[in-house]
């Protein structure tokens, strides 16, 4: 299969470009993170006012959202690097999707444990075999999945294809974890956000929970990149330019 | 401070301070396991890598 695609497509190709370019970023994307989290963390934590009904336990809303979608995002991007990796050969779209899983391990875990420290409260008990919080825990266990299938061969394109493969094939979780809330009866209450209506909070506390999914994407992309240069290097490591890197290092 | 009379009330978060202190904790601990462990991956191979140019450049 040969698709014909843009110019800035193929640059991003190139393990070197994608490096420089990546290198350029990081500084902005580490600031921006770092701002937002704060100023986030702040406003939820302090000035955000308490829900009527659960009182301040209702600020956990503002790492269990934030990391609940973010956890799903990496998902989806991890398979489809994979899947631009199968298709094009790609060898950088692997090392993305590579990087990716380790990251979204740890958020799906941020977003399970807030969610069981939340439900105490709120529902009285830490877990209830439940739809949506099943669904999740699945993303867990394909997060880990992946990443014992990656390094569970000695050849690397064989562990960027299996992965690859695996990662597609488990993307039907994510509309399963969407959807659980209106398919079965849940104690899990709606999104909070959605594209076509307005949020069922006030704007001091939906404001605030804006700014920390924001800030959960920049830090998200500050070490997903951090982890594809890396990765680069090491697959590049025979090549001048990487030579060049490492002395000047 | 915010919607708090004052700082002990706001470590106590109602009677939630256990519930909150707790997610926000296990947060801070992700992610500075992301930070570390990414660092400690670049920290690895640029040491890796030094040891085995200068190998090279040794034999050459």
């Amino acid at each position: 299969m040969k698709i014909k695609m843009p110019r800035w497509f193929y640059q991003l190709a190139s393990p070197r470009w994608f490096y420089e370019f990546t290198g350029a970023l990081l500084p902005w994307f580490s600031a921006a993170a770092i701002l937002l989290l704060v100023i986030g963390t702040v406003w939820g934590l302090v000035f955000a006012p308490a829900d009527y009904q659960q009182g301040n336990s209702f600020r956990i809303i503002y790492i269990h959202v934030p990391s609940s979608i973010l956890a799903q995002s990496c998902y989806m991007m991890m398979a489809v690097a994979g899947a631009v990796g199968l298709v094009w050969k790609m060898k950088i779209a692997h090392v993305v999707a590579g990087a990716c899983a380790p990251i979204g391990a740890s958020i799906a875990i941020m977003s399970l444990a807030t969610g069981a420290i939340w439900g105490k409260p709120t529902w009285g008990a830490w877990w209830v075999w439940d739809a949506r919080l099943t669904a999740m825990l699945v993303l867990l266990f394909l997060y880990i999945g992946v990443i014992a299938l990656n390094s569970a061969f000695e050849n690397k394109a064989s562990a960027d294809k299996a992965t690859a493969i695996l990662s597609l094939v488990g993307l039907v979780n994510i509309p399963i974890i969407k959807y659980s809330v209106e398919w079965w009866n849940t104690l899990h209450q709606p999104a909070t956000f959605t594209v076509t209506e307005k949020p069922a909070m006030p704007p001091e506390m939906w404001v605030p929970l804006l700014v920390m999914a924001l800030g959960f994407y920049c830090f998200f992309a500050v070490v997903l990149m951090s982890r594809a240069r890396t990765e680069v290097l090491e697959r590049e490591k025979r090549s001048d330019w990487v030579k060049r890197v490492i002395q000047s290092y | 401070m915010g919607n708090f009379s004052s700082f002990a009330d706001f470590l106590q978060m109602g009677t939630h301070g256990l519930y909150v202190w707790l997610s926000y904790g296990i947060a801070l601990v992700i992610f500075i396991y992301n930070i570390v462990s990414a660092y400690w991956l670049k920290r690895q191979f640029f040491i890796n890598a030094k040891r085995r140019l200068r190998r090279e450049q040794g034999t050459v």
